[in-house]
């Protein structure tokens, strides 16, 4: 008898971590049956910098520069998130300015992220003039940023208690201006692909995420809305005045790779729309709370008073002590919750530091997602779930 | 034929040869140019523009920085077929293009001197024989790079090129029913009056679609779909093997066009205040512009659902076409 039985195997290919379109440094362990993926299992850990451990040997005022690199395309909501911790700690109320300030630059930055994400989407499946296109007015926003703080990303610009300097003059017109021409570009984007065939064919129904399974997961963000939950810290637990702003939440219906596109594309629009609404309506004041042992005070003022003098040394090379306790506080960053569980001893420097990044809930969720699609269609989905890889492994 | 006009029609050919050979192999420098240039200009950029006076350069400053790169065969690999595979692409551009005519008759000593390297009378067969080879190279391209993703290139382009080709040649053969001859020249000759375009056009939009499949440009680039497959079947390929490969997707390109010129619109033909290579030319010009226009458009289709559709919709109506041309005919 001739043996008539076919041997099956599967194929393992490993993707990434040095890839095109992992999104930085992920490894995919790919079991594949022809070109299906049988499982898939995310490999982490190649981007692990130590951060949470370095926070601990600094001082609280100097972790802000450390926490600002974690996910390096939203820097604003990783400093928000840790500064809102410190200052519960503290029981500091920050004045109204200091609020809607810190919303234009969030909302800014997510406005900023989702364009990088938009644009390496498009570019994972083929698109690639909208990269350019998105990097064009990602680049208007950078310049804001450059310009009130000095620098295009990772800019360090809050400070516990308020910040070291109001925007500076022409800052609102320019981010007006931006406001009035960004809505016409969504619109552009949108031309090229929303309707586009070859688009919905590659997205729709793909990469489907329950909203049960979501939950479970813990999956949160953008990619959680578009299975239908609708759930943003920003309106559930409204932090830095977000009650002042109204907004609506996009959310999807059937949690697939096109819902989640365009959750996104939605949640642009509102970002724009809570911007208009801060730059209006922006208080008058003081940019910072009026408390010697945490503000610097100005470099004028430290060259001549005799006090301030003291408060400047006091606060560089000491800084300021945080009463003993712990706190979480969570923002809405544009990939999700980002909570900061904050354990201070009663001294200078933080206890310990625990980020709950949303990339790396996020990133579990993914191989039930993977399960059973076509290799091509591995690429959409990591893009659509917008994951960092240096807010998985920080 | 004399023995003296022998000499002339030889001297003719091989100049006609070498003539045709350089013009292509600029071509396709400056059509690397003028991509990068285009698309540079559709998605706001500005493109090369170092080497030269606006980059025109550039090109062969990529060729010499090619042939400097070392030159790697990776462990494992299959070395005849490795080094085999981009030889077979590119002599099968290079191939597919002696078929093509680009100009009217010229005599020189009453030596008819037809301008195109070789007129078959079975052009059109010739040319399909030709595409069916040119697999061969990407096949073992992916097969003898001992590469996962090399593999994968290998695999896809082997399954599409072979399905497109299908409809690449139904969708010819109403022009071939139009002009009762497989020789490109008569074809051409039988466009005198109007353009088969006119009378074809769904066997054009077939034909379109399909050589945009053949020579797996965007949107139907799977073979190297770079954000999937990192590069494809030329993974693994560096050096002058690399570069032989992209000559002969450029190569391809040209000849499709041409090809496409050739049988739907009047190939050299146009009015007289241009010498016809240059009607020819411009027309090419046209149809590369529009194989660059789609790439900085479209978002890539998947593999799968590309050869659905040409299994489904694409096959069954280009057979369609067929009768219906026959029809019109009798």
């Amino acid at each position: 008898m001739v043996n008539t039985e076919i041997k099956k195997e599967t194929m393992i290919l490993n993707m990434g971590p040095q890839h095109p379109s992992t999104h930085g440094v992920l490894r995919l362990v790919l079991e594949l049956d022809g070109e299906t993926v049988i499982n898939a299992t995310p490999v982490i850990g190649y981007l692990h910098t130590g951060m949470e451990k370095t926070v601990e040997s600094e001082r609280y005022i100097q972790a802000i520069t450390i926490v600002d690199r974690m996910d390096y395309l939203s820097c604003f909501f990783n400093e928000l998130g840790y500064i809102l911790a410190v200052e519960d700690l503290l029981n500091i109320e920050v004045p109204e300015r200091v609020k809607f300030m810190r919303v234009i630059l969030c909302e800014l930055q997510r406005i900023a992220s989702h364009l990088v994400w938009l644009g390496t989407h498009a570019l994972e499946l083929g698109a690639m003039s909208v990269m350019l296109y998105t990097f064009r007015e990602r680049e208007l926003i950078l310049e804001l940023f450059e310009m009130c703080s000095g620098y295009r990303m990772n800019s360090s610009y809050m400070r516990v208690g308020g910040f070291y300097l109001d925007f500076p003059k022409g800052f609102i017109d320019r981010v007006k201006d931006f406001i009035d021409i960004f809505p016409s570009k969504i619109n552009e984007y949108e031309t090229l692909l929303t309707k586009n065939v070859i688009w919905k064919e590659r997205t729709v129904g793909l990469g489907i995420l329950s909203a049960e399974d979501a939950i479970n997961f813990g999956v949160s963000g953008p990619t959680l809305r578009a299975s239908g939950v609708k759930w943003d810290i920003r309106m559930a637990h409204p932090y830095s005045g977000y009650e002042f702003f109204e907004f609506e939440v996009p959310v999807g219906k059937h949690g697939d790779v096109y819902d989640r596109y365009l959750v996104r594309m939605e949640e642009m629009r509102q970002s724009i729309r809570i911007i208009s609404q801060a730059v209006e309506n922006l208080p008058e004041g003081s940019v910072s709370i009026n408390n010697p042992d945490i503000i610097l005070p100005s470099k004028k003022d430290a060259q001549i008073g005799m006090e301030e003098m003291i408060h400047h040394f006091k606060i560089v090379s000491d800084g300021f002590s945080v009463p003993q306790g712990s706190t979480y506080i969570a923002v809405e960053s544009p990939r999700g919750e980002l909570g900061f569980y904050l354990v201070s001893d009663g001294g200078n420097k933080p206890y310990r530091l625990k980020v709950r990044t949303p990339s790396f809930a996020n990133l579990q969720a993914l191989p039930l997602m993977l399960k059973g699609i076509m290799i091509s269609d591995v690429v959409a989905v990591i893009a659509s779930t917008d994951i960092v890889l240096g807010d998985v492994d920080r | 034929m004399t023995k003296e006009s022998f000499i002339i029609w030889l001297i003719a050919k091989i100049i006609l040869i070498l003539v045709v050979f350089v013009a292509l192999l600029l071509t396709i420098a400056f059509l690397i140019y003028a991509e990068r240039k285009i698309i540079a200009f559709m998605q706001s950029r500005i493109g090369p523009n170092r080497v030269g006076p606006i980059g025109l350069l550039q090109p062969f400053a990529d060729i010499t920085k090619l042939f400097l790169k070392e030159d790697l065969i990776p462990a494992g690999a299959d070395k005849f077929l490795f080094v085999l595979a981009p030889c077979i692409s590119v002599f099968t551009a290079f191939m597919a293009f002696s078929v093509i005519p680009f100009g009217r008759d010229i005599v020189i000593h009453n030596v008819i001197i037809p301008l195109q390297i070789t007129n078959l009378n079975v052009g059109v067969l010739f040319l399909m024989a030709i595409f069916a080879i040119n697999v061969y190279g990407i096949v073992l391209a992916g097969w003898s790079s001992n590469s996962k993703y090399s593999l994968f290139g290998g695999m896809r382009s082997c399954a599409q090129m072979i399905s497109y080709e299908l409809p690449l040649g139904l969708s010819m053969v109403g022009i071939l029913m139009l002009s009762h001859s497989l020789s490109l020249r008569s074809i051409v000759a039988a466009q005198s009056k109007h353009w088969f375009i006119l009378m074809q056009m769904p066997a054009f939009i077939v034909f379109l679609i399909s050589s945009i499949a053949e020579t797996n440009r965007a949107p139907f680039d799977f073979p190297e779909a770079e954000p999937e497959l990192v590069a494809g079947y030329h993974t693994e390929y560096s050096s002058f093997k690399f570069a032989m490969f992209f000559m002969a997707e450029y190569a391809s390109m040209i000849t499709l066009s041409a090809l496409a010129v050739t049988l739907f619109f009047g190939g050299w033909l146009g009015p007289s205040f241009l010498p016809p290579f240059i009607w020819f030319f411009i027309k090419v010009c046209l149809m590369l512009f529009f194989f660059i226009w789609l790439r900085a458009t479209y978002p890539r289709l998947r593999y799968d659902k590309l050869m659905k559709f040409q299994w489904t919709v694409l096959l069954p109506f280009s057979l369609l076409w067929i009768l219906i041309t026959g029809a019109i005919l009798i």
